[in-house]
């Protein structure tokens, strides 16, 4: 290629990026809210609903939802795209205008950023009184998302193995906790904990969620953005990675935590070969199935709070998964919005799957009977300051809801990596007071 | 390679071409005027074809690296619609946290394991050139595990190394019962990655050494094994020069390779237990701590350094042409 043509080629490569770089401004109106229509009837297009949930687009379940859906919407097409990287993939297509029309909002997306991708769906002051969670999507006194439902958090275990080792009541201390695992494994032989270590995102937020549960605080998540040692002494943090230290350290966990395998485990629990995971009640459901599957009792299954009592109480934290939200490029946000709402109050998709409703005078769902029984306090967690608590964890790279710092901890307890807990505590604490100088504003 | 029955004779390019513009066709037997309009058509050909690759280099090579280069430096989450221009500042980030490069380390696994890779691939190669029964099978086997998908080969190797798994069973047959986590301490989980990495790119490098020594003419050895030269001494003295363009490029590849790890530890381990590489930790930053400005920044760090080793490796080792001859 002779020098002219190169650098026509440069300066066609330079155009293009240029162009690329300024693509994607939307002229969508931000103040525009997502309302259902009054009448049924008036409402019709195609809508898309962007969902993490694979396995139920695949298996017809969405499917049926969306028949059910239109029994009552006759004019709305409802198309379903199960994503399974949802976050690596929604995020990128963000970049776009094409996100679909109903989607679940990635947790990078930060919350300032929520009107220029979601259309309103109403104020806070109104619709606090219907919904749990709402000032997780609460941006100046609206709200953008609505949650798909909510999990309360503890252990998931198998209940006839545990009495098998003697153990009758719950344990009210870690000590206990961690006497009663040791029991279980020298009488019995099982696992008497499961940390799905390869798999991961069983190590990330689910223990992370227990934050707010050791001190039975509505606020404990939010204090994190105000705290220069999360870590430090007695912190729910600190409580919580001290027992999965502990767990491991005591050799109570699997032999080998690097080929673990999260369906598998499943099947593990439910047959007794494993004694407990630290999980929400979402996984209770799933943990029946698979003990029907296997042939077992699914009332095998058991959920209990994790082992911190305050005045003599457990206590559990509510919080919220997913919350799905309207596009705001979206042609018919009318009929998204009727999807959203009838999703949440007609579906009977949170009663199905064991999981706490989205609103407020839905009943408890049974997998937390035990909870009710026992008068475990539900503390449904503020999420006040989760944008600002994000931004600290970010600038740290920490990561206190994905799984690579808690996989550390694991490695430091197994001894596979240097260290000892107190000074990778001191680290993390040091990380975490450095980044919220930078990340502070 | 040279002499070669597909390089010896090239076909030459000027005999096909139109002559150069201002000059008439000598052998045109279309009327004068024709061959006026043909000028610029004949021109454009070329083009014409260059135009469908050309397109797709630009548009998915050449604009996403600018865009690369752009994100890098800005302060960009990768989903906001605004972004800062904050000049070098993420290169100054990069330069001044040392344990970013700290990863680089694991990399030493790799270009160890790649230097095994290389050999084996040569051994094997060399010995399949010469006729041995079942040769084409062997081939076939050995260039298999290249064919097969890297996620594939990750979950399959998963399993190989569980406790319990098929290594620890295959050990049992033989009377030695290990209880070793094989992906469970840094040292153990890198050298077993960087098996996996083995197995899965000796083929290629395999084939490469094939095709190179096969390309040597016969005569070559026939007259060697006349003059009673031993089956070394022809792969000291014929196979090795010959194949010493083929030989660097593999080692450059190796080298680059090893820098970027990223597949076999991101699906096995997903960086765990001291196996992150710089390209996870790239991707991580990016896609976790949605620092996508930085990991901009260290993508092409990571482009630099590979560019000045190869730079470096082609001056120690320039490519000069082998005549055997």
């Amino acid at each position: 290629m002779g020098k002219k043509a190169l650098s026509a080629a440069l300066l066609a490569t330079a155009m293009l990026t240029v162009a690329g770089c300024s693509g994607g401004s939307g002229n969508a109106d931000p103040n525009e809210t997502a309302v259902a229509p009054v009448n049924p009837d008036s409402v019709s297009g195609d809508i898309t609903v962007l969902t993490n949930r694979t396995d139920l687009v695949q298996d017809g379940t969405m499917k049926k939802y969306a028949a059910e859906f239109n029994k009552t919407y006759p004019d709305v097409k409802v198309e379903f795209e199960g994503i399974t990287d949802y976050e690596g993939e929604v995020k990128i297509r963000m970049n776009t205008e094409n996100y679909g029309d109903v989607l679940l909002i990635p947790s990078s997306v930060s919350k300032g950023d929520y009107p220029t991708f979601f259309a309103p769906l109403g104020s806070t002051g109104t619709m606090k009184d219907t919904y749990r969670f709402t000032d997780r999507t609460d941006v100046d006194g609206k709200v953008y998302g609505i949650a798909t439902f909510g999990t309360a958090n503890g252990f998931v275990y198998n209940k006839p193995l545990w009495k098998k080792a003697g153990i009758i009541d719950w344990p009210t201390t870690p000590e206990q906790f961690l006497d009663d695992l040791e029991k279980i494994r020298d009488e019995t032989g099982a696992t008497p904990y499961y940390t799905n270590f390869k798999d991961g995102w069983p190590l990330g937020d689910q223990w992370t969620n227990g934050v707010g549960s050791v001190s039975c605080d509505t606020q404990a998540s939010d204090k994190l953005a105000a705290m220069d040692e999360p870590w430090g002494k007695a912190t729910d943090l600190h409580m919580l990675d001290t027992l999965l230290h502990d767990i491991v350290d005591r050799e109570l966990s699997e032999k080998d935590p690097t080929t673990t395998n999260w369906e598998s485990s499943k099947t593990l629990l439910a047959k007794g070969e494993v004694g407990s995971m630290l999980l929400g009640n979402w996984s209770v459901s799933q943990m029946r199935a698979a003990a029907e599957k296997a042939g077992r009792n699914p009332d095998d299954i058991g959920f209990m709070p994790v082992p911190f009592q305050k005045n003599g109480q457990f206590c559990a934290t509510l919080v919220s998964d997913y919350q799905q939200a309207v596009n705001i490029h979206s042609d018919n946000k009318g009929a998204a919005r009727a999807w959203i709402d009838w999703f949440t109050e007609k579906s009977g998709y949170s009663a199905k799957e064991g999981v706490v409703s989205a609103l407020l005078k839905e009943p408890l769902p049974k997998t937390l009977r035990e909870y009710a029984d026992n008068d475990v306090k539900l503390v449904e967690r503020s999420e006040r300051k989760t944008a600002e608590v994000n931004a600290i964890d970010d600038a740290s790279e920490i990561g206190i809801n994905a799984q690579d710092y808690r996989r550390k901890l694991v490695d430091i307890a197994r001894g596979a990596q240097e260290g000892s807990l107190q000074d990778y505590f001191g680290e993390l604490n040091k990380r975490w007071s450095e980044a919220r100088r930078t990340a502070g504003s | 390679m040279t002499r070669t029955a597909s390089t010896a004779a090239p076909p030459d390019p000027v005999t096909k071409d139109g002559p150069p513009p201002g000059r008439r066709p000598r052998h045109s037997a279309a009327p004068s005027g024709r061959s006026w309009r043909q000028q610029p058509l004949r021109r454009l050909t070329p083009w014409l074809f260059l135009v469908a690759p050309l397109t797709l280099l630009i548009t998915f090579t050449y604009v996403p690296v600018g865009n690369m280069l752009f994100y890098s430096l800005t302060d960009w989450d990768g989903i906001s619609p605004d972004r800062n221009f904050v000049g070098t500042e993420n290169y100054t980030e990069l330069l001044t946290r040392p344990e970013i490069f700290r990863v680089f380390g694991v990399s030493l696994y790799y270009l160890a394991a790649s230097v095994v890779q290389i050999a084996v691939a040569l051994y094997f190669a060399t010995v399949l050139s010469f006729d041995l029964r079942f040769r084409n099978l062997f081939k076939g086997i050995l260039f298999f595990p290249y064919l097969i998908n890297g996620v594939a080969i990750g979950f399959v190797f998963l399993y190989f190394f569980q406790d319990g798994g098929t290594l620890d069973s295959v050990l049992s047959w033989f009377g030695v019962s290990t209880d070793h986590a094989w992906l469970g301490s840094p040292d153990s989980a890198n050298t077993s990655l960087a098996g996996v990495s083995v197995w899965r790119f000796t083929g290629l490098n395999f084939v490469l050494f094939l095709g190179a020594i096969q390309s040597i003419p016969g005569e070559l050895y026939e007259a060697a094994q006349l003059d009673g030269a031993s089956r070394w001494k022809q792969f000291k003295h014929i196979i090795a020069p010959s194949i010493r363009p083929v030989l660097s490029l593999s080692v450059i590849l190796a080298i680059s390779g090893s820098l970027s790890v990223f597949e076999i530890p991101y699906i096995m381990t997903g960086g765990a237990t001291g196996t992150s590489t710089f390209v996870i930790q790239t991707v991580k930053f990016a896609f976790q701590f949605n620092k996508t400005g930085l990991a901009s920044a260290c993508a092409v760090v990571l482009l630099a350094i590979i560019l000045v080793i190869t730079w470096i490796q082609r001056r120690l080792v320039p490519d000069e042409k082998v005549d055997l001859v």
